[in-house]
Formats: structure tokens, sequence, C-alpha cells
């Protein structure tokens, strides 16, 4: 049954888990750090391949199926799970703890999954993983916002059921591998991979749910749901043109919202959009140059995005605040935490030497190698909006603009150290790219650092910066939201169907009423006219005779009268 | 903010710095478009006939031209997509 004997990492992960829950507080540094870990080992001795192959009904599962991008998506998870643990352990409950367990834990296991069935399991466990730690914050709007994100995520897990089932019944293969787009079952599935990468119309759920979550649950939230499906699209649908436009919608719609938004964790959520655009629209040009950037990407994204939302975590940590317009000069005493957020920032936005310049460029340039001159141009234009609406806006209106005069503490030490890490990380690979390609599932030939790249990076990043500036009056934050495709299920629908039980309600009112008039009208005439009723009631002759004979003695009375 | 505060203002606070710090942007700028002169980019895509991209100074204003474009993109959809803070809690 089993051909190499070795564990699935995210087996472990499951176990560090549960075993979160019988250890005292002060030791639960080990298994937050001792899991990951043996995961990690795990990861990089497992054979490629299937290893683990179990019988179910007439099926064939395979959860311990390692490719070359399973194993950097499985890697980044883990390194993720181990460096968000330590940002959290301190200040975060155990039952968010456990939680982000179970959810990496289940994201690492739809990397290792090479059947459909398996892929389902854990996908809905992710779900269930994610929603916890949503939940684990502990207010009310953070509940009421979980709800609202399970609801999407089981809605997505149903579809993707279906297409699943539909797909094994057409194909009688649970493999999962790529999947030709050539109907029913196949869009399905794809529907359901896209509700959770944020695309188009749900891409809402993200900036609804993530920010209402703790400082440190929202940095767990942000690496796996949606990186997860860029692997299993990266997988199934890799070189389908509809990702192209998908992706590029994406990637705007992040800069736009994130542009108009207020809230310092929202405007990172909605770049969360912006970055996995990035990556499904290389995924849809899909030659080995633009799959080796997704699968780059998705691996810087996931630091420098954890990296920003730690810095944000730690600013709402020690102000309690997250409205852009409330905050501001804080990098005079929080220095570290501003300092690491410009680095994400600065990641984020591609500048040179950083992770974002040498994994970002590998997409554009499969656009340019493709012969994609829209997309090409689409994607420079938006990596200019990335730097306008993460690179400088975020660390602008946290750290710097007015001066809000809160002075808050720095952040705690574990927090200060996970930070420093991923900073590290953002900037070891920007400075040594070729040694992170080796990790890439295809052979990388391609040199991030030449003069023309440099150079043209530097113009088209500082005269986004200049635009920013020059048009800083446009952006004045105001206290607002913007509304997005929920409103139609949470205002919408909602007022809808309110409309339309008060209208059902009264319609049915009335018609009970007249029915039961005519019920009573019906009743009456029946009681007056049924057999033994007042009027047709038959009446005995003796009855007669006695009547008779009573009128007949009333004559004889007054004849004699 | 406290009087303390007020007297010990940040240097990149203060009003007077304010033209140093725009000034150093436009050194910025003009320092990043100065290569121009000395390197020629090539084309990324020579064969459909389209050479803008190697144009001068072209990454500079694509950059700037289409922030612009997405800061005023955005202002405009605010007019219709903002609503208050409290408008779920309502």
């Amino acid at each position: 049954m089993i051909a190499n004997t070795v564990l699935p990492p995210s087996l472990i992960i499951f176990i560090a888990a549960g075993l979160l829950f019988f250890i005292p507080q002060r030791w639960r540094l080990v298994p937050i750090v001792l899991a990951p870990v043996i995961s990690l080992a795990l990861i990089w001795m497992t054979p490629l391949g299937d290893n683990l192959k179990l019988a179910y009904l007439n099926y064939e599962l395979l959860p311990l199926s390692v490719s070359a991008t399973s194993r950097v998506f499985a890697t980044i998870f883990s390194l993720m799970l181990l460096f968000g643990g330590i940002y959290a352990y301190r200040q975060a409950s155990l039952l968010e703890l456990m939680a982000a367990f179970v959810y990496a834990g289940s994201a690492v296991g739809v990397t290792c999954s090479g059947d459909l069935f398996s892929l389902f399991v854990y996908w809905e466990l992710m779900a269930i993983g994610s929603t916890l730690v949503i939940w684990a914050a502990g207010t009310e709007k953070a509940y009421q916002a979980s709800m609202r994100y399970l609801c999407i995520h089981l809605m997505g897990g149903v579809i993707l059921m279906i297409g699943i089932v539909a797909h094994v019944f057409q194909t009688g293969s649970t493999q999962f591998g790529a999947i030709a787009l050539d109907g029913f079952a196949s869009y399905a599935i794809l529907a359901g991979f896209l509700i959770n990468a944020g695309a188009p119309p749900f891409s809402s759920w993200i900036a609804d749910a993530y920010p209402e979550a703790s400082p440190s649950g929202s940095v767990f939230l942000s690496a796996f749901t949606t990186k997860t499906a860029v692997y299993t699209l990266m997988i199934a649908f890799a070189g389908n043109d509809l990702l192209i436009y998908v992706g590029l919608f994406m990637v705007f719609y992040g800069i736009i919202y994130a542009l108009l938004e207020n809230d310092m964790r929202r405007i990172l959520a909605y770049s969360i959009v912006n970055q996995v655009g990035f990556m499904v629209t290389a995924i849809g040009i899909g030659s080995t140059l633009a799959l080796n950037g997704a699968t780059a990407h998705a691996f810087a994204h996931i630091i420098y995005k954890a990296l920003l939302l730690m810095s944000a975590g730690a600013v709402l940590m020690q102000t309690g605040e997250r409205r852009c317009s409330h905050l501001g000069g804080l990098f005079q005493t929080m220095p570290q935490t501003a300092i690491n957020g410009i680095i994400g920032a600065l990641a984020i936005s591609s500048f040179p030497f950083t992770s974002g310049f040498v994994t970002k460029s590998l997409e554009t340039s499969a656009a340019a190698y493709e012969g994609l001159t829209w997309v090409w141009f689409l994607l420079l234009a938006a990596s200019a909006g990335v730097f306008l609406h993460a690179g400088i806006k975020f660390p602008w209106f946290v750290f710097f603009q007015k001066d809000s005069g809160k002075r808050p503490d720095e952040a705690s030490g574990n927090m200060r150290f996970a930070m420093w890490v991923f900073s590290f990380l953002c900037l070891a690979i920007g400075l040594f790219p070729s040694a992170f390609y080796t990790i890439l599932p295809y052979p990388v030939k391609y040199e991030p650092y030449t003069a023309d790249h440099l150079i043209t990076q530097f113009q088209l990043l500082f005269f986004a910066g200049f635009a920013f500036f020059a048009l800083l009056p446009l952006m004045k934050r105001t206290l607002t939201i913007s509304l997005d495709f929920d409103w139609v299920y949470r205002v919408f629908a909602f007022k809808l169907s309110k409309a339309f039980f008060h209208l059902y309600w009264s319609v049915d009112t009335a018609m009970r009423q007249a029915f039961l008039k005519r019920f009573y009208l019906a009743k009456d005439y029946l009681v007056a006219h049924e057999p033994s009723g007042i009027i047709s009631r038959s009446r005995p002759s003796s009855t007669m005779v006695i009547w008779v004979t009573v009128l007949l003695s009333v004559y004889l009375i007054f004849h004699f009268l | 903010m406290s009087e303390s505060d007020d007297k010990k203002l940040h240097w990149l606070y203060r009003p007077e710095n304010r033209k140093k710090l725009w000034s150093l942007q436009i050194v910025l700028l003009v320092l990043a478009v100065l290569p121009e002169f000395f390197v020629h980019h090539h084309a990324h895509f020579p064969e459909q006939d389209i050479s803008i991209d190697a144009s001068f100074g072209f990454f500079a204003w694509y950059g700037f031209g289409t922030c612009a474009l997405m800061v005023v993109g955005a202002k405009l959809l605010g007019f219709l997509l903002k609503r208050g803070d409290d408008y779920y809690d309502r």
C-alpha cells in the first residue's frame, strides 16, 4: 500500500495543532517551531511522484504526490506557518493558533494531493480552519464577517464538489492534473478554484473578512487560501486565455479599491487580489517562464504580504487603530515596525534589490516573449499602480503623513523577530535571485539585473511615486468604505427578500382571511341546511299530530267563546 | 499633542523642510531620467512594429501617466461607490 515510507507533512502539522491544546502556554513555541521545520524536511525528503496510494471505494487516493511546483508551495506554506506562528504565539488565543495550524496543514495537504478527492477534503478543511482563525478575534464584527466568509467558501466548495463529481463521472479518473476547459465539469472546477483566488465577482470576501481577524490572524489568512488557489489553477488550467482576462481584472480591481480605502488592513487585503491577479494572468499566459513567474511571485508575495500585515498588525496591536485617517507619524516611536513595513512595501512594488523585482519581472517578461502586447502594457501600468496603492500609500499614511500625536511603544520581541526574518528573506531573494531560481519548477534562463531593467524600473517607480505626492490632495482620507459586489447579497438581496416576504405575507393574510370568511359562511349555511340542521331537520309525525291537536283545540276554544 | 512634543517636532514635519523634501524628490526624478541619454532601450515587441517602449523616457511618463489615470479613475468611481464606514451596520 505504501510505496515509499514517508509521512505526509500535513499530518505532522495536524498533530502539532492537536498538541497545542494539551501543552502549557510557555511550551507552545516548541510545536510551533518543530512542526513546520519537520514538515519542511519531509517536503524535501519525499521523492517526486505518487508516494502514497490508498484505496477508497473503487478509486485510488493519492494524498502524498509531490511535484516540483507543489514543493515550492508547500515550502513557503511551512515557512509562513513557522514565522507566522512565532509572530503570533504570545498574543494569539489558543483557538487561533490551533485553527492556523489546521489551516496551514490543509494548505500543505492541497499541494500534496494527487487526486481530486484528497484535494477536496483538504480544501474544505482549509475553509473551516480559516473561518475559525477569523472567529478567534472574538469580536461581534469578526463573527459576522467569518459567517459571510464561510458562506462564500462553502458555496465555492459545493461548486467544486459538483465539478469534481461530474469530472470523475465523465473521465473515470480522479487524478488531479491538467484539465481541459471543455464543458460543465471543468468550468465548475475552475469556478471553485477562482472563488478561492478572489476572482470576480467574488473578490470582496478578502477585504471583508481578513481585516476583521486578530493582528496575527490576518497574517495567516493572507498566505494560504488565495495561494493554494493559484497552485491549483496552475496545475489544472495553465495556458487558458480566460485566466488572462480574469487576472487583469483582479489586478486593477485591487489597485482601485485599495486607493479608495481608508482601513490600512483592507488596503493590504485589496492588494492581495491585485497580486494574485498578476499570478492568475501569468497562469493564463502559461509558458514555462510565466509559470515559473507565478510560482516565484507567489513565494515572494507570501513573504512580503505577511511582512506588511505583520507591520500593520503591530500598529493595530499597539494603537488599537486601523483607520489611516487616525494614524500617522508612528515612525517616531515604532521605527523597527516602520522599517519592516517599508521593506515589505518596497518588495511588493518590485523595487530593485527586493524579492518582488526578481519574481514579478518573470511574469511581465513572459507576456513580452509571448507577444501579448496589450497584456504587457497593462501589467506595466499595474506594476506602477502597485507602488501607488501599497508601496507608498500604506507606509505613508500609517507611519508618516500628518503626525497623529500617537506615541505607541514598539511591538513585542517575537513580533519584531518575525518581521526582521521576513525582511531579510525579501532582501535575500532580491539580492541572490539565481539561488532562489533553482527551486522553481522549470529551469530559469533569466537575468533580472540588466542595466535596462534597472533603469526602466527606477523610472517607472519614481514617477509613480511622483504621481502619488503630486496628486495627494485627491487621496485625502475619508471615513468611508467602498461598495462591492457583496452589496448585492448583503443589502440588495436582503432588501429584495424582505420586500418579497412583506408582499408574500400580506397576500397570504388576505387570502387566508377571504378563505376563512367563506368557510364560516359555508359553515353557517351548512349548519342551517344540513339534514340535522334547524331548517331541514326531519320531524317525527307525532309532533305534527300534537300540533294539529293543539290547533284544533284552540279552534274549539275560540268556537265556544 | 502636548507642548513638549510641539517643541521637538520631528524634522520631517517642520514646515521649513517641506521644500527640501520636494527638491529631493525632483533630484531623484532627474537622476532616474538621466541614463536615458546614455542607454538605448530594446523594444519588447519588434515583430509587431511597436517601439514606443524604447523611446526616450517612456517608462517615466508611462508610470506617471497611468498612475495619474488610476488615481483620477478611483476618485471618480469613489463618488459612485463610497459610503460611510458604518454603512453595513445601519
